[in-house]
């Protein structure tokens, strides 16, 4: 049914701190809609990804700290996301809940070369399955 | 090495103890709960406004599962602990879990008492005591009948209240010759009693219960007398024992609760108790407030502090809604004590205080309690009340000085008066939260402060404090921003938009100066409805500035997945359309089928990728989209009319079926929902809906600005036209005029209070040039509007929405 084939294509790279760090290719900018996002599945559970209105782009857990609500589907608005269940809002630099709520989602590593997007698959813990 | 903390039980006072230790000593313990129920800690005392359907049970959760793994807290879930081995200072569970501590915090709360009544354990016989009991007690409403609530105590009263609101009939079985004795004085008793049995409640004192009657359940009670009462459930409220049981076993000194002193200490140095299961000075407590304060005693103990816990006096109020009543103290009669007792039976205001050595020890309010917290502050502090006398009894307004000034009460309180007595917020707390943090709104106040964020009684007290704090900038009338981007209220920003002729997003937020880049969630959505509405032609629709909902064209649900609405025209469907949405119920393995209250069939439970492929199926039967996720026009319901009914005065079905064909896909303020009723039997409900037709002989009666959520209103009527078309004319008119008036998400019965019945009924029955100007308006806009949104992206329309991105590292088979 999905389009989306299995991704496995890996590189690896320093970056500071100087340990390697595995990308896993995810698609580019234009997939994601401005002030939009997209979602990734992984075993671990879904990310989302955004794209902010001037092109940045920024990976976090597709899951409200609140209930659990999903990101991905809620409002874009500067560097923040707005839940769709009960409108807590998340920045998507910290993954920080705003304003007087409290609460955090993990943020994922994530690089745009040349519109080519990847994230940072060692932080999530994770194998790619077909390797 | 950290040390231990080990608590059993996860009730509201262990909850609030451990915020105050994560508050003064973030990290000094290791934290284990063990909970008997299978969930987190939620709010207890609002169990009854779940039993009679006011709130939900996810409303009151204190501290979700986030809340437990942020403070590193180790809970474990339906674990109820069978022993305490104090020598090897360990704590069992039945489940098998043994955790060993350094300080151990028993807070097993109390137990229901149960009277040991022959047919006491018959299946229907219930406590009331945590949330369990509340969804037998729901799934009892379901099948209807009598409940039999025994004990008119506090939570007796709540429970058939509740139970009532849940339509079930409801007797009250006291054995006292009057209600809530503890709390009340006869005379209050006895309006509070009249006031339950004009809610349609009966109540039986002086009644003792000789055996609960049934063979294999519950079937009614049999009283002393004789009298029999048929029920299907008994509810027993008659009180609580300390649950001590459990420290008793352990060696741990216990009397009528576990025995503690002045820092929560038992009589082992190791162990506290916290709650209703502990005793403090010969008194065990079963309100929250007390238990609050001991909590804080207990945290400071707990990080090497010394505060000692006094004992509390508490107040009671009763959570029924639109009886108001409060009680604290001691107001029982003697001969040191004198009384001052006001009565205004038309008002149904009774107010007594109990006076000892000029001091005020107890005092019962009913009917008019704002000046509560100002009697308890004095019976707390013992004030001596020689001086004012007098005046007294009508309240803090009448002491001296200006009386009419609605915050002069407020201004008068001490700065460590208690405002908010759910979560134990004092007055110096609330000013100084709203000068250091700069907050204007209630909303602000309740998320910072988190007074009258529990039970909401206190709200006007609160917003007292807010007009007395920020004085002139405090405002409730003032044109309100629409949010933080911009100072401009909706109407200025509206008029703008036509006046400066702007049809951009980003336009809007140049020319209006906003404040942020791009907005926010509160003005995006408004913006964007402001000019698709405003220019039905020229603006591109920005999708991602509407909510989820409107931009799948399905509701989500709480777990992410979604529901969908087929559209069927004046709720009026056949064999084929049931057939297709059985075989998409069948073939995506829908596991909720519902009929809504607006004559529609609700498919629930829908993935989001599944989506565009139940469209499709559902489009190959003729549906379109039902727009039940619209701020827009969402049903139009129908009574069958003169096609089949005997009192039928017009084809209200025809009618129906013809307006909602004329209006789909309009968007509107907030959701607009209509009904036409075929004579004034009104079988549609149409008089509180957004706007209703009523059929009669001579016409069609036009209602509108109804209300049956949040609020219910009936209609106001618009007016009557004796034809058909005139009557869709008229209706559709009314439509545009809330559209280009209305501001974002303010439903049409809030526009037509604020802009006035009378300019609305001038405009569409007294003025046909305006009213034929609002009818082609929204004829032009329907040219844009009257795409099935649907079938548009089962063509293939933001297919981005419905599919990931990216699937990584998960095997294709798991797809």
């Amino acid at each position: 049914m999905m389009d989306t084939k299995i991704m496995g294509r890996r590189d690896a790279e320093c970056v500071q701190g100087g340990f390697d760090r595995d990308w896993v290719d995810i698609g580019v900018l234009h997939d994601i809609p401005l002030r939009g996002a997209r979602c990734v599945r992984t075993p671990l559970g879904r990310i989302a990804v955004f794209r902010t209105a001037d092109d940045q782009v920024f990976a976090i857990e597709d899951r409200c700290p609140h209930k659990a609500g999903p990101l991905s589907q809620g409002i874009v608005h500067g560097t923040s996301v707005t839940c769709p269940l009960h409108n807590m809002v998340i920045s998507l630099e910290t993954g920080q809940a705003q304003g007087a709520d409290e609460g955090e989602v993990r943020t994922i590593p994530i690089r745009n070369r040349d519109g080519r997007l990847s994230i940072a698959v060692d932080t999530l813990g994770l194998l790619v399955a077909a390797e | 090495m950290k040390q231990k903390l080990v608590i059993i039980g996860n009730g509201m006072a262990p909850g609030r103890m451990l915020e105050e230790l994560f508050e003064r000593a973030p990290g000094l313990y290791d934290v284990v709960i063990f909970n008997g129920e299978p969930r987190v800690n939620y709010d207890r005392i609002m169990l009854s406004p779940v039993l009679s359907g006011e709130k939900l049970y996810e409303d009151i959760v204190i501290h979700g599962d986030d809340w437990y793994a942020r403070h590193g807290v180790t809970l474990h879930k339906g674990a109820k602990v069978t022993g305490i081995d104090r020598t090897a200072k360990t704590v069992t569970s039945a489940n098998g879990v043994t955790e060993s501590y350094d300080k151990l915090v028993i807070a097993t709360g109390s137990l229901p008492f149960i009277i040991p009544v022959p047919g006491h354990d018959l299946p229907g016989v219930l406590a009331y005591r945590d949330l369990d009991d509340v969804e037998k007690m729901l799934e009892a409403t379901r099948r209807g009948g009598r409940a039999i609530v025994i004990g008119a105590g506090l939570l007796g009263l709540e429970a058939a209240y509740g139970l009532k609101r849940q339509g079930m009939d409801v007797t009250v079985i006291h054995i006292m010759p009057t209600i809530m004795e503890r709390q009340l004085d006869p005379p209050a008793a006895y309006l509070l009693e009249k006031a339950l049995n004009d809610r349609g409640i009966e109540i039986i004192t002086k009644a003792n219960t000789k055996r609960i009657v049934g063979e294999d359940k519950v079937e009614g009670i049999e009283l002393e007398d004789g009298r029999i009462i048929d029920g299907t459930i008994v509810v027993m409220a008659v009180g609580i024992r300390p649950a001590a049981q459990l420290a008793k076993d352990a060696g741990v000194v216990t009397n009528r609760g576990i025995v503690v002193d002045d820092g929560m200490m038992t009589s082992d140095g190791a162990i506290f108790a916290l709650g209703e299961c502990a005793e403090h000075r010969g008194v065990c407590y079963g309100l929250v407030a007390p238990l609050y304060e001991s909590a804080k005693t207990l945290a400071d103990r707990l990080v090497g502090g010394a505060s000692e816990y006094r004992g509390s006096v508490v107040n009671t109020k009763l959570k029924v809604t639109g009886i108001n009543l409060f009680s604290a103290g001691d107001f029982a009669e003697g001969d040191d004590r004198e009384e001052i007792v006001l009565r205004d039976a038309t008002a149904g205001v009774y107010k007594r205080l109990v006076l000892k050595n000029n001091r005020i020890v107890g005092a019962v309010l009913y009917g008019e309690t704002a000046d509560g917290a100002w009697f308890f502050d004095m019976i707390k502090r013992g004030t001596d009340i020689s001086e004012m006398r007098d005046t007294l009894i009508f309240g803090q307004a009448y002491q001296g000085g200006s009386p009419l000034d609605p915050t002069a009460a407020v201004a008068a309180l001490p700065d460590d008066a208690e405002i908010c007595g759910c979560n134990g917020v004092c007055k110096s707390k609330i000013v100084g939260t709203i000068t250091a943090k700069g907050l204007t709104s209630l909303d602000d106040v309740r998320a910072h402060t988190k007074a009258s964020a529990s039970c909401g009684s206190c709200t006007g007290l609160v917003e007292q404090l807010m007009a007395l704090t920020m004085g002139d900038s405090y405002n409730p009338s003032a044109v309100q921003p629409m949010c933080t981007c911009t100072e401009l209220g909706h109407d200025d920003v509206r008029r703008l938009i036509v006046a400066k002729g702007l049809k951009t997003i980003p336009a809007v937020m140049q020319e209006l100066e906003w404040k942020t880049s791009c907005g926010c969630a509160k003005c995006r959505p408004a913006l964007n409805y402001y000019l698709v509405c405003d220019w039905p032609d020229e603006y591109a629709d920005d999708y991602q500035s509407r909510f989820i909902n409107e931009r799948v064209h399905a509701n989500i649900q709480k777990d992410g997945t979604y529901s969908v609405v087929p559209r069927m025209w004046g709720g009026v469907t056949n064999a084929g359309e049931l057939r297709a949405i059985a075989d998409v119920v069948d073939k995506f393995e829908i596991p909720m089928v519902k009929v809504t209250g607006g004559q529609r069939i609700d498919l629930l439970g829908i993935h989001k990728e599944d989506l565009p492929a139940v469209w499709a199926d559902l489009g190959k039967a003729g549906f379109v989209s039902g727009q039940a996720y619209a701020k827009g026009l969402r049903t139009v319901k129908t009574c069958v009319g003169t096609d089949w009914c005997r009192f039928g005065t017009q084809d209200s079905t025809g009618l129906g079926i013809r307006l909602e064909k004329f209006m789909w896909g309009s968007w509107t303020p907030a959701k607009l929902k209509l009904a036409v009723s075929g004579c004034p039997r009104n079988c549609a409900e149409a008089t509180c809906k957004d706007i209703g037709v009523i059929c009669v002989d001579s016409g069609y009666e036009i209602h509108f600005a109804g209300a049956a959520g949040l609020d219910i209103k009936g209609t106001e009527v618009l007016g009557l036209v004796p034809t058909e078309d005139e009557a869709l004319e008229h209706i559709v008119a009314l439509a545009q005029m809330y559209r280009e008036q209305g501001r974002y998400l303010e439903r049409i019965y809030k526009w037509a209070k604020r802009v006035g019945l009378d300019e609305i009924r001038r405009q569409i029955m007294g003025d046909s040039e305006k009213r034929r100007g609002y009818f082609d308006r929204f004829v032009f806009s329907q040219k844009f509007a009257q795409v099935d949104p649907w079938s548009e992206r089962v063509s293939g329309k933001d297919k981005h929405e419905f599919k990931p991105m990216a699937v990584v590292g998960m095997a294709e088979a798991a797809e």
